[in-house]
């Protein structure tokens, strides 16, 4: 990371530039699971937010500590640990949505925007800068979860925030299941990429954002990881 | 509810990878050519039956220790801990099966659908011999979505006709709606 980079862009970086859902594609699988309704969604946002912005410190700190092999064992664990806190507080203080997001607050340990963060960003920068990119990269996700959760349970149920907002069409019910989900990501995608015309955006899905990419033998680069595979 | 209905609950109609949302990185990033999907598939069905044999018996050892709430923690470094070493074992004694599986083995440590499975049979209450046959029936589930969005994928290369902004990945994201859509077609098949 170049030193002139200003403690603002790291901050907004994560926000609309990079966002990490819509521009990176990280995080497919709260993205598309969580989103059925809105308030859904920002509670999956703001509980990844708060694990992304606590590990990265962490690692930060210890980057330092952390011997270069066994570097990846080490996130996990502190991830894991943030998450395990994360789910306990919610199941005491927001049980109704503990229920609701299930199986995927455990799962945040295997979120690639968190590990991505932790060994593209923490590890070579100072904590304060860990921390803004922490909130950035957080802000981001829990942006694009809650324009997805809006947009869905507006067409799938006609409610905002559980609020009746429109009674001319019937609910689409097919928008808040597992169809409606891929399709309407599948939307945004193309929009964020009409409106940048295609810059700054990948093309497709690679290992360059996968957090293991510096682990798995043929990833070092974008397009190597399906080629190893085929020797 | 018999262990067949579980499996085949699993593969068609709570389909990991398509109705479930578990598992979507590979599904969407390794399903450009077939026998890479295939290989992926088969990997993940090994990695996930292994994984629930070594997770299964390990919470009971947590819960009688009443310490249940380091499930997360213990879970993911266990699979960590068993990708590596099964991917040591094969390249040792098994090199061939390693030449086909092991290059996806470390990509399948953060896979969310391992660590899904376990966390799933532990949280329904599955005895230990049908976590395994869930744990084998979402493998061959993950399997069969990859195979066929594979397929149609390789249909989609010349993208001639389509609009500048959804050449690549929305694209590719729509057309997992239509297969999502065709597996909805299942529901209701099992209790």
């Amino acid at each position: 990371m170049d030193k002139k980079v200003s403690k603002i862009s790291i901050l907004t970086k994560g926000i609309i530039k990079e966002n990490p859902v819509l521009v990176l594609l990280l995080g497919t699988c709260p993205t598309l699971a969580t989103t059925s309704s809105a308030i859904n969604g920002i509670g999956m946002g703001i509980s990844a937010t708060a694990v992304l912005i606590c590990s990265n410190i962490v690692i930060s700190l210890l980057r330092k500590i952390i011997p270069d092999k066994v570097r990846i064992p080490c996130y996990i664990v502190v991830i894991a640990g943030f998450v395990t806190v994360v789910q306990m507080l919610l199941q005491a203080f927001v049980p109704s949505l503990y229920a609701s997001l299930g199986l995927f607050i455990p799962l945040i340990v295997v979120n690639c925007i968190i590990l991505g963060r932790a060994e593209m960003f923490a590890s070579k920068n100072n904590p304060f800068d860990s921390a803004l990119d922490g909130i950035g990269m957080g802000l981001g996700f829990t942006l694009a979860l809650g324009i997805m959760g809006l947009i869905r349970e507006f067409i799938g149920c006609g409610t905002m925030f559980d609020i009746p907002v429109q009674t001319f069409l019937p609910g689409m019910g097919i928008f808040n299941l597992a169809p409606g989900g891929f399709f309407v990501y599948g939307i945004l995608v193309a929009i964020v990429n009409f409106i940048t015309k295609g810059k700054g955006t990948k093309k497709s899905f690679g290992c360059e954002g996968c957090a293991m990419a510096a682990t798995c033998g043929g990833a070092r680069k974008e397009n190597e990881c399906g080629k190893g595979a085929e020797a | 509810m018999s262990t067949i209905t579980i499996m085949m609950s699993v593969i068609l109609v709570n389909n990991y990878v398509l109705s479930q949302f578990l598992g979507i990185c590979p599904f969407l990033g390794v399903s450009k050519k077939l026998d890479a999907a295939a290989g992926m598939g088969f990997a993940v069905i090994f990695v996930m039956v292994l994984a629930t044999a070594a997770t299964w018996p390990i919470m009971q050892v947590l819960d009688s220790f009443k310490i249940g709430y380091l499930q997360t923690v213990v879970f993911i470094l266990v699979i960590a801990a068993l990708v590596q070493l099964v991917e040591m074992i094969l390249k040792k004694f098994i090199p061939a099966l390693h030449k086909s599986l092991g290059v996806y083995l470390p990509l399948i440590t953060t896979n969310c659908a391992v660590l899904g499975v376990c966390i799933s049979n532990i949280d329904s209450g599955y005895g230990y011999f049908t976590s395994l046959c869930n744990a084998a029936g979402a493998g061959i589930g993950f399997l069969l979505a990859m195979v066929l969005f594979a397929g149609v994928r390789g249909k989609l290369e010349n993208e001639e006709g389509v609009p500048e902004a959804f050449k690549g990945v929305p694209l590719t994201l729509i057309t997992a709606a239509m297969l999502s859509l065709g597996f909805m077609g299942f529901s209701g098949l099992f209790q």
